[in-house]
């Protein structure tokens, strides 16, 4: 029942273990989620990977090339949609003003 | 003193002189717990991290989660090795190893049937990059420039400088996700199954460039070395990007039958 003995083969052919990005990409994001006696809760690892993910990716440069995976993270836009709302109130207050001023700037 | 029991995957039952030892977390050692033709892959954890707030503490220092993440990793990897396995996420912890026995017992017709879909099959990474060269280079250039120049032409020189370097970025960019998707829908044809992850960091990973696109796809052990070829032949017709191959890896990416992000 041995299915295949390269499993290990090409990393070690590769000179090195695998790098700490994949592992991770892999232990963390990936594998059968199963609910344990003792809960790391999925969330809980789910921002812990969050975080990491932060804190090793420049966020400006990130933005600059055209990353922006975590606005579309939920758990991450979570908070967003009240300021996305402050934001809109904000903005339609100040088309109201300008909308006013045009129109007594034509009077 | 009362343990945990930490389970890395579940397989079908295996010899165990293969996985004579073989250690886990914290260096303890494997062994196996069974139900039917089903093996969990189980170590003991010492009670001072059998709870949350312990192993939750130590996931969150970098340093420590690398360390557990290889030891889990390797588990799995020698385990796949030997006999169709289906890994587990990080960190699944249970009272005793009766209740992973409960847990195989509740889920064994998931497992047979995921495990019916794994078996034999390998997962292969493939990443791309794009180099993004001469950044800082032009940078340098208008810098030297600015020696009599009047300070206004200095500044639109460098702001067209500026605009010069984005524009190249993001064609190098487009060139590059075009390429990736070129590539990916050819791999995709000679594999069973296809996943897309999000790009890594370059911090993280020491990798040359700006990762675009990162993929894992599930083949038949026996073609992985074709898929890998096929990717290599592609991203050589393609100078502007490099390529990365990684694995073959235990089918962690496939573990869920249904894509999650």
């Amino acid at each position: 029942m041995i299915e295949s003995d390269h499993m290990m083969e090409w990393h070690g052919r590769q000179g090195a273990s695998p790098n700490l990005a994949d592992i991770l990409e892999r232990v963390l994001d990936k594998g059968l989620i199963i609910a344990g006696d003792i809960k790391i809760n999925l969330l809980d690892i789910e921002l812990l990977t969050i975080k990491l993910r932060l804190l090793v990716a420049s966020v400006d440069k990130a933005k600059a090339m055209g990353i922006n995976w975590w606005e579309h993270d939920p758990a991450l836009s979570q908070p967003r949609p009240r300021q996305l709302a402050a934001e809109n109130t904000r903005l339609r207050k100040q088309i109201r003003a300008l909308q006013t001023a045009t129109v007594e700037a034509r009077r | 003193m009362s343990t945990a029991s930490y389970t890395y995957a579940v397989a079908r039952p295996f010899n165990p002189t293969q996985a004579a030892g073989l250690v886990g977390v914290d260096g303890a050692a494997i062994h196996l717990v069974r139900h039917q033709d089903l093996v969990a892959v189980v170590s003991p954890l010492a009670s001072a991290d059998a709870d949350e707030t312990a192993l939750r503490a130590r996931l969150e220092t970098l340093a420590e989660l690398e360390v557990i993440a290889r030891a889990h990793h390797r588990v799995v990897a020698a385990v796949a090795a030997c006999t169709p396995t289906l890994p587990f996420r990080l960190a699944t912890v249970h009272r005793t190893d009766d209740r992973v026995a409960q847990l195989l017992r509740r889920e064994y017709r998931r497992f047979r049937e995921t495990l019916d879909r794994l078996a034999g099959r390998v997962e292969v990474g493939v990443k791309i990059y794009v180099q993004h060269a001469g950044a800082s280079a032009g940078a340098m250039s208008v810098a030297e420039k600015t020696d009599g120049y009047g300070s206004a032409r200095a500044g639109r020189d460098y702001l067209r400088n500026r605009r010069e370097q984005r524009d190249r970025r993001q064609h190098a960019w487009r060139r590059a996700t075009t390429a990736a998707e070129q590539m990916d829908a050819v791999l995709a044809g000679l594999a069973v199954d296809h996943r897309q992850h999000r790009t890594q960091s370059a911090e993280l990973s020491a990798a040359p460039g700006e990762n675009v696109f990162n993929a894992a796809y599930l083949v038949d052990a026996g073609r992985a070395e074709e898929l890998a070829a096929r990717a290599q032949r592609l991203a050589a017709e393609n100078p502007h990007v490099t390529l990365e191959i990684t694995g073959p890896w235990p089918p962690y990416s496939f573990a869920d039958s249904e894509e999650r992000t």
